[in-house]
């Protein structure tokens, strides 16, 4: 049954290949699809015609790698803006945040609490509508009321950035919260004892002990930016995201260069995921 | 001292309360406004509950509607059924070694975008896809078939995705489980099944509880999936809401279908909440 017990050896046979199976079925997709981004053909399929680098160095008239591809990669420089801006702001607020509601008390706090929660359980399509909507409203009240003409209330990087905000900074406070709660608070009252200000306490203090969890929330939110598909699509004006860009071409067929894209993207995720990993270990 | 806390409570209390009620209460009150509201035959806005009355009367809406909320559920038992013996095999079987070896290589796949994820899929089952090409050269198959866009596929696509999201709680749960447990149920004779429906399961209900809610939370609002894997027949809800903001232009009928699966996805979360006795806090944790 378990590690300690004596085990059958059908079971321990039986398990062995379902796992295999399980890990063959995750890595299938991801493994293939950066094999074909080196397939010397105009295809991302078989068969295999030879090793090329062409998907993402070529600048011909029938191949564009990806480091020639204007318009993937400008994509992508929009998506590194929104996701550098999204996990900026998601930072500070989510911050806040966690020292709201584990250092603070207040009328309507657990109110408060669980709307902080909810749009974990908003269904991020809806998020996306529903701040459309919104600026949509008020961007006609503006115009109407005052004859402003707010820029930021029409689809574009402006309220992609909101929208993605919006249910990242949930993720912030309580990655943040998490660790505040092992804040020994007898620390800041020494501080305060020994004439600290409460800023000073916070910024010289509580926020030296909350670094390594504010550092990882960034690096998530900015992953989370990154690859958000759902709320950005209702909100995207002329300048697509990569994740939305990148739909537009899958859906209307495909070329190598996604590959090529995608490699990148496994690649780059990669390295972060286990820096992350690595720095969370030295942590504990 | 006290008016030196009040405004840090206030420094802290701005941000997140702009946050939350101009990016979360005010849209949604909205949405559900214009959900009210429709324009009449002389241009204006009235309020009318013709936008609802429509979604019961159009088949093709409700029919929509069902067909995601069943397909949502039936992802979500089958990612449970997939991912409990991984997440068992994972805490109480292989070495102990291994078992941060195994937790990397499964959160590795996750942390890449979803839509490469279904690129993947795509290339691996279309009709010129990989495995028909390696099917026809073994000589099992004589014509390629077009594996794509069907609800199989588009099921599997949806468990792909969201498997991350049941491994991961199940797998805290299945770790807080005491060993001893299971070898004392062991040693006073208890069989496989015995032990894990009287020990295992029970005590990993809240694993399971919160998993299931993420999952069926997060397929009920998919988009990329079905709409990239599905065919032509298998519209999702999702879909139905694009077309009404995007190609119809019909944003106040949109809103009504947005309000209604907000409204679905808050009841089956509630309702998961209530059956195993847990609160949304500890389960969002």
């Amino acid at each position: 049954m378990i590690r300690t017990l004596p085990n059958s050896r059908t079971y321990t046979v039986c398990f062995k290949i379902y796992v295999t199976c399980f890990f063959i079925f995750l890595f299938a997709p991801l493994l293939i699809t950066c094999i074909l981004a080196f397939n010397d053909s105009q295809f991302p399929s078989l068969p295999w015609k030879g090793f090329t680098l062409d998907w993402f160095t070529a600048n011909l008239p029938d191949r564009v790698g990806i480091f020639h591809d204007q318009i993937n990669l400008d994509s992508i420089w929009v998506s590194v803006k929104v996701a550098v801006a999204v996990s900026l702001l998601s930072t500070i607020v989510g911050t806040c945040g966690a020292f709201l509601f584990e250092q603070e008390n207040f009328r309507f706090k657990q109110a408060l609490y669980f709307l902080m929660l909810a749009p974990l359980v908003i269904p991020g399509v809806i998020l996306g509508i529903s701040i459309l909507l919104f600026s949509n409203t008020l961007g006609t009240f503006f115009e109407e009321s005052l004859h402003m003409d707010v820029g930021i209330l029409r689809p574009g990087l402006g309220l992609v950035i909101l929208g993605q905000f919006s249910f990242i900074t949930t993720l912030v406070t309580l990655v943040v919260s998490a660790r505040l709660k092992k804040f020994d608070r007898t620390l800041e009252e020494a501080a305060l004892n020994l004439g600290a200000t409460r800023l000073q306490v916070i910024r010289y203090i509580t926020l030296r002990f909350l670094k390594p969890a504010i550092l990882a929330s960034a690096a998530v939110a900015f992953l989370m930016s990154f690859e958000n598909f759902n709320t950005t699509l209702f909100l995207v004006g002329s300048e697509p995201t990569l994740p939305i860009n990148l739909y537009l071409q899958v859906r209307d067929g495909s070329t190598p260069v996604i590959n090529a894209i995608s490699f990148l993207l496994i690649v780059g995720t990669s390295v972060l995921a286990l820096a992350n990993l690595y720095f969370s270990k030295k942590e504990q | 001292m006290k008016r030196q806390l009040r405004w840090t409570l206030f420094f802290f209390l701005a941000p997140v309360v702009l946050w939350l009620f101009l990016l979360i209460v005010l849209p949604h009150i909205d949405l559900l406004i214009m959900s009210f509201r429709i324009e009449n035959d002389a241009g204006d806005m009235v309020w009318s509950l013709s936008n609802y009355l429509n979604f019961f009367d159009e088949p093709i809406y409700w029919l929509t509607f069902v067909r995601t909320a069943v397909y949502s559920i039936t992802v979500t038992f089958l990612t449970l059924l997939i991912a409990f013996p991984l997440a068992f095999y994972i805490t109480k079987v292989v070495g102990t070694r291994f078992q941060g070896f195994f937790m990397t290589l499964i959160l590795m796949p996750f942390w890449v975008s979803e839509l490469v994820r279904v690129y993947g899929w795509m290339i691996l089952l279309r009709e010129s896809g990989v495995i028909n090409h390696l099917l026809i050269k073994l000589g099992i198959l004589h014509q390629p078939v077009e594996m794509l866009y069907n609800d199989a596929t588009m099921i599997m696509g949806l468990v792909y995705t969201s498997m991350l999201f049941m491994i991961v709680p199940l797998i805290s749960v299945l770790e807080s489980l005491d060993d001893g447990l299971i070898e004392a149920a062991y040693d006073l004779g208890g069989n496989m099944w015995n032990i894990l429906f009287k020990i295992i399961v029970p005590h990993a209900i809240p694993g399971i509880v919160s998993g299931s809610i993420v999952v069926f939370m997060l397929t009920l609002g998919n988009y990329l999936t079905p709409n990239l894997m599905g065919g032509k027949n298998s519209l999702w809800f999702t879909e139905q809401i694009y077309n009404e903001f995007i190609a119809s232009f019909n944003w106040n009928q949109g809103s009504a279908f947005g309000f209604l699966l907000l409204v679905l996805s808050s009841l089956v979360i509630w309702a998961g909440l209530k059956l195993s006795r847990q609160k949304l806090s500890s389960v969002v944790q």
